[in-house]
């Protein structure tokens, strides 16, 4: 799938849903609880579940990116599976918040 | 998507109001939910609001998302022939009015008062949010008009929920955080505050006229943790302090923008908030909001530095905010030297750039002309000189009328001072000083231009100086150039200036 700025996405096997922050450039295997994310308005496939391994969960309001830093994604819903791109686990961004101005 | 975040984590965390009576996020949620269903009932096809700050607005703001329409708070200073200019450039619009200003309204269709918007909200079954394109519009707001036709900015959805993740931390807020807003609701930094705090979680408390004593008041009883002001209410607020500090100790943050924020002014306030960390936000209503901010730490660096760059950027708008690229142009239209001055313009995914009526005005990669005449310092600090039509053409030579008047600022006399260009057969313009002494204080004319003269090239000293008890401001705290130019102009005020 390709990626695009301010982009929604659900999981076929949990709750969580995502909102892209900062795309990656071409395709991208995006998965939560180790199936493919699918966009928010696209119903899952029937019949799948969380995968072992893939069920570490994810946290509502935190922004999640990959190895290379590029990615980032922000969690709008949380859910069970985890996060990956590529079968990688996306790690948690450290968050350095701005002064609040308005 | 905004709110039922919030609404899912902070439940019963105070929203809105003061701590004792005010409503808490999961309240309202439920007034939201149902609020979408009272507009989509009424057949609107948007939703304006006329009215002062309070638990109206917010609700107002996004139960208009949830029901799939745009938002217009206006101008509830407007007279009755300006409301309804507005008006009817809004597409079949349910107007919720504040009772003080129902007569200006008229009698119409769809017209509810904000008392009864917000009991029928809470009484309305709930209905679910309506499916929004990223790319419709949220909120169309009216800029102020200080140079004409008020324009109608669009801010799409895809424009506020990228400021809001570009600059806010989600839940960031401690509890027991709670934040003063002042701007009147047809202020971009009033959909701003309301949009980025409840995302953050703190509390909204407004305080609808502001006044500075009451400003004080509301801070202290409050418990209030941050405040949002344009710079003439910081004005107001340090006059009324004179030299003592009051005793606030739960503020810790000050926030100001709207305006170019006098330099003594400034000062004199972190002299009496010495516990507050002071935010400076640039930002334009075409921007959603703040996309500069200087943050406290550049506050206390600019103040203890012995180097005058650092220095200076006490009076800088600070660096841009993630996902803004800034360029500065000159008159040709391509990228100015470093360092130099020239038009500011913008690009990222919160700039809207789009005017109702008139379509996008940004350029083919993106970029949108704020107007404004800016230069950037080597390590990105943004300093704004003023509206770039404000800029003085006398003799050939441009003159930026903030320069002059942060001069003007440091004399000890004076408290206030505007520079504007008035036409002259000789120079094109003639550069006027209109300045405001102290109470108590003379100023002399001659001796004022010394001092600027002193200061800067003999180009840029006023040829005039005439002397007022006050200056035009905005209810904003946009000072009104065009009313003191036309002042100016007339054939009585040459008589009367003092002319060297």
């Amino acid at each position: 799938m390709q990626l695009k700025i301010g982009a929604r996405y659900r999981s076929q096997v949990c709750q969580t849903e995502i909102i892209v922050v900062r795309p990656l450039p071409g395709e991208a295997d995006l998965t939560c609880g180790g199936h493919r994310v699918v966009d928010l308005k696209e119903s899952p496939a029937a019949g799948l579940s969380l995968k072992e391994g893939a069920d570490t969960g994810n946290a509502l309001g935190k922004r999640y990116t990959d190895a290379s830093g590029t990615l980032e994604l922000l969690v709008t819903k949380p859910g069970q599976g985890t996060l990956a791109l590529g079968g990688e686990p996306l790690v948690l961004k450290e968050a350095k918040p701005l002064p609040a101005s308005d | 998507m905004l709110l039922d975040m919030a609404a899912s984590a902070y439940d019963s965390r105070a929203a809105l109001g003061r701590e004792a009576d005010g409503m808490s996020y999961e309240s309202l949620r439920r007034t939201v939910a149902g609020g979408a269903g009272v507009i989509r009932a009424s057949a609107a096809g948007s939703v304006a609001f006329i009215g002062l700050n309070g638990p109206a607005f917010p609700s107002l703001l996004m139960a208009s998302a949830a029901a799939g329409v745009p938002f217009s708070p206006l101008n509830y200073r407007l007279p009755a022939d300006g409301l309804a200019e507005l008006l009817a450039r809004l597409d079949r619009p349910l107007v919720v009015v504040d009772e003080a200003f129902e007569h200006a309204v008229g009698t119409r269709d769809r017209v509810m008062t904000s008392g009864a918007w917000l009991s029928a909200a809470r009484e309305a079954p709930e209905v679910p949010a309506a499916d929004v394109a990223d790319e419709d519009c949220a909120v169309l707001l009216f800029t102020s008009g200080t140079t004409g036709r008020p324009k109608g900015v669009v801010l799409r959805h895809e424009n506020l929920v990228s400021y809001v993740i570009g600059t806010v931390e989600f839940a960031s807020a401690d509890l027991g955080e709670a934040v003063l807003v002042s701007v009147p609701p047809y202020h971009v930094a009033a959909i701003g505050s309301a949009l980025t705090n409840l995302y953050a979680g703190r509390r909204m408390v407004y305080l609808p006229n502001f006044d500075p004593a009451a400003w004080l008041d509301i801070v202290a009883r409050e418990g209030i943790t941050g405040a949002m002001v344009v710079p003439t209410m910081l004005a107001r607020v340090v006059d009324e302090l004179g030299e003592t500090p009051p005793e606030v100790p739960t503020l810790r943050s000050i926030a100001y923008g709207g305006a170019r924020m006098p330099a003594t002014v400034l000062e004199r306030a972190l002299r009496l908030f010495p516990a507050a960390g002071f935010v400076n936000a640039y930002g334009l209503t075409e921007t959603s909001s703040t996309i500069a901010v200087l943050t406290p730490e550049d506050h206390r660096e600019a103040l203890g530095s012995d180097d005058p760059a650092v220095r200076a950027r006490l009076t800088s708008a600070g660096r841009p905010v993630p996902g803004i690229d800034v360029e500065v142009r000159g008159d040709d239209g391509r990228p100015v030297a470093d360092g130099d001055a020239g038009e500011l313009w913008v690009r990222g995914p919160q700039v809207s750039g789009v005017y109702e009526g008139i379509g996008s005005v940004l350029d083919a990669d993106g970029w949108f002309p704020t107007r404004d005449r800016a230069r950037v310092d080597s390590a990105g600090y943004l300093f704004i000189e003023g509206r770039a039509d404000d800029t003085i053409i006398r003799g050939g030579e441009n003159v930026a009328p903030a320069e002059i008047e942060d001069v003007l600022i440091r004399h000890p006399a004076l408290r206030d001072a505007a520079v504007v260009g008035v036409p002259d057969e000789e120079w094109g313009e003639r550069i006027v000083a209109a300045v405001v002494p102290y109470e108590g204080t003379t100023a002399d004319a001659d001796e004022i231009r010394a001092f600027v003269r002193a200061r800067l090239r003999g180009s840029r000293t006023p040829d005039d100086i005439v002397i007022r008890d006050s200056l035009p401001y905005s209810p904003t705290g946009k000072l009104l150039r065009r009313e003191i130019v036309a002042e100016l102009s007339s054939p009585a005020a040459v008589r009367t200036s003092e002319r060297m």
